[in-house]
């Protein structure tokens, strides 16, 4: 079936990879619970945030999904996906879906496909996708900077200007960290490689942004061999 | 002709009670959490019978709120960014005289960075949390989630958990890998759910007057909008409409509680946007809620239970001077907040010089002399820079 709309993007791109893209999202576990149907009512568009400062609409995805329009779902997956700010306040919606579900499976079926449009999306932040993974902890810090927060004003300049002696001046034991939000014991960070690389995760890592995955692979290596794992033999098990 | 039917004015809005009679439209998770326990399936971590405060959730089910021997789940974002929000929670228990247990083999809930890029797998995330359950269990101590994002994202996996066998299958498979068991607490408990049953005890300990503020309240998205049935509700507050966290504290402590009309708007946080699209997280923050909450109440403060709101409302207001925008609103969490009304420092305890906006007019109006509370702080960090001591203890701070 051709998309409803006559101009519609991607046209170029088949139906056989469209489609594919459409069945992956259909077949994730939490799918079944985020669309039982569409009103029309509009209710979830006017409680998203993303709906005012984008061309985006928590309603669009709830009917094209429901329409089954996988040339528009295509278009939805590259242009605005990742416009959705993942608050939830389209859970309003009367008919109990829940559009911003839908959203994250779809970024996810991107993410997997290593669609271009997802790795654009994520270029700055790919950084912080290391951090966590790396650490344990997503949030440090050290990141704590003007040059990465220039529109923050001078609270960050003094925080990066005096982060050490701050950091030792507040009481929590845990929270005398620098690079780490909190001092996560290398038992725990070991356990955490171990689920990266157990659920697959490392691998979507590898098609999201190669030079990540090549990073983060060596930190981890290096802990695993530690404690006597080896990387490349540890199976995925999911 | 037939008679024109009698009309009864209608309740003013004053004296409207919403009084929930009918079903439940939702399965109670119990229901489903504690049968696959009886089938072996995994453990459920319970709170101690004479360890927590029952209170009602948004369709009139009970919750409990342990009220000690907690195992504190802490946020990313507040431990790395508003540092005095965390310490704020430890010290209220300290302060109160309850038992905590703050870990270090505990990880982050990695949602901020799994609802930012989707780059992981239902699988990863559950483990991740399962992992952070199962330490909570082994070391002897209950959850207690700091992170609304993590109790957002728990209370999601909670529901893929118990419904999909597939999943725990692929769960269980990575936890024997990690010698770790299946463990899912009875409740999945947010902090601010422990201010709010703990909040006339703050206010018998309160030493700072608080009856000159105007607090407005921002209500967390992933705190009553994400799995909405196990937020807490109470009659007390909106009537029921609206969750009574923070708000409760708000009253309690004797400030002026202010409505404004976008309360149930998120704070534009975005996840990826606040790293690296700020200008949508600015621009929402500000146009939204910031200045809607200026020109309807004109608060002194405004009053928020999570690490992302608390970060975007406050940061996202500075930028937006250049554009001559009404801002200025200093932001605290609740913990601080509350932390305040009892008498604790503004800098060893809460840390306020971590937060963008200008908050010494808030602590002038509450009588706080806040040059001095800087000396003090001061002297503190001149004695760690000369090696006098290594790190501010508690007993410093107190
Ligand atoms: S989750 Fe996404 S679609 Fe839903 S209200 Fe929030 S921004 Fe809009
Ligand atoms: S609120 Fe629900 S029913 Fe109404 S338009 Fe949005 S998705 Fe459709």
């Amino acid at each position: 079936m051709a998309s409803i709309y006559a101009d519609a993007k991607y046209q170029d791109v088949s139906e056989e990879v469209k489609q594919k893209l459409f069945d992956e999202v259909k077949a994730d576990m939490r799918w079944e619970t985020t669309l039982y149907g569409c009103y029309e009512c509009g209710i979830c568009v006017a409680s998203c945030p993303s709906a005012r400062f984008y061309q985006f609409s928590p309603r669009v995805y709830a009917q094209v999904m429901a329409r089954e329009d996988i040339h528009t779902f295509y278009e939805l997956l590259n242009d605005s996906v990742w416009d959705c700010s993942q608050c939830f306040s389209c859970t309003r919606c009367p008919r109990q879906n829940n559009p911003g579900g839908i959203i994250t499976i779809m970024r996810e079926v991107a993410v997997n496909n290593g669609m271009q449009s997802a790795k654009t999306a994520l270029q700055a932040y790919s950084r912080i996708i290391y951090k966590v993974m790396s650490t344990g902890t997503q949030v440090a810090p050290d990141m704590l900077q003007p040059d990465f927060f220039p529109d923050w004003g001078p609270d960050v300049v003094k925080v990066s200007e005096n982060l050490n002696n701050w950091r030792r001046a507040i009481p929590p034991e845990t929270m005398h960290t620098t690079e780490l939000a909190w001092d996560v014991s290398e038992q725990t960070q070991l356990e955490l490689y171990l689920i990266w690389k157990l659920s697959g995760n490392l691998d979507q890592i590898e098609i999201l942004d190669e030079g990540i995955f090549m990073i983060l692979s060596e930190v981890m290596e290096e802990l695993l061999e530690e404690h006597g794992y080896d990387l490349d033999e540890i199976d995925v098990v999911v | 002709m037939s008679s024109l039917p009698i009309l009864n004015s209608p309740p003013k809005a004053k004296d409207r009670v919403f009084d929930r009679k009918g079903h439940i439209p939702t399965e109670y998770f119990k229901d489903l959490l504690f049968d696959l326990e009886a089938k072996g399936e995994l453990i459920v971590h319970r709170i101690a019978d004479d360890n927590f405060i029952e209170v009602d959730t948004k369709y009139g089910r009970k919750k409990k709120i342990p009220i000690q021997h907690t195992w504190h789940h802490k946020s990313c974002g507040q431990c790395g960014h508003i540092p005095g929000y965390s310490t704020s929670i430890f010290w209220l228990h300290r302060q109160l005289g309850y038992e905590y247990y703050d870990p270090k083999d505990q990880t982050s809930c990695t949602a901020w960075n799994y609802y930012a890029s989707s780059a992981s797998n239902s699988a990863a995330q559950a483990a991740i949390a399962i992992r952070n359950f199962a330490q909570a269990y082994e070391d002897g101590y209950f959850p207690l989630i700091h992170c609304g994002t993590s109790y957002g994202h728990y209370k999601e996996t909670r529901n893929e958990i118990l419904h999909h066998q597939k999943l725990r299958d692929q769960v269980r498979r990575i936890l024997d890998k990690l010698g770790k068991p299946l463990v899912f607490p009875e409740e999945i408990v947010h902090y601010s759910e422990w201010i709010h049953v703990m909040r006339d005890q703050i206010k018998a300990k309160q030493k700072v007057d608080f009856s000159k503020l105007t607090v407005t309240v921002h209500p967390a998205c992933h705190y009553h909008k994400l799995v909405v049935e196990d937020a807490i509700y109470d009659r007390d507050l909106y009537d029921g409409q609206r969750t009574a966290v923070v708000s409760s504290l708000v009253k309690s402590v004797g400030a002026n509680l202010a409505d404004y009309s976008t309360w149930h708007d998120c704070c534009g946080f975005g996840f990826r946007h606040i790293l690296v699209s700020r200008d949508f997280s600015r621009s929402f923050a500000t146009i939204r809620k910031i200045e809607r909450m200026k020109e309807e109440a004109d608060p002194d403060v405004l009053i928020t239970h999570d690490t992302g709101c608390v970060t975007t409302l406050d940061k996202s207001q500075f930028a937006t001077q250049a554009h001559d925008r009404k801002v200025g609103i200093p932001v605290l969490s609740d913990a601080q907040f509350a932390a305040l009304a009892m008498g604790a420092h503004p800098y060893k305890v809460c840390q306020l010089h971590w937060h963008g906006v200008d908050n010494k007019p808030l602590m002038e109006k509450m009588g706080v002399d806040h040059k001095k509370a800087w000396a003090e702080f001061e002297v503190q960090v001149e004695r760690i820079k000369s090696g006098e001591i290594e790190f501010m203890s508690w007993e410093d701070a107190e």
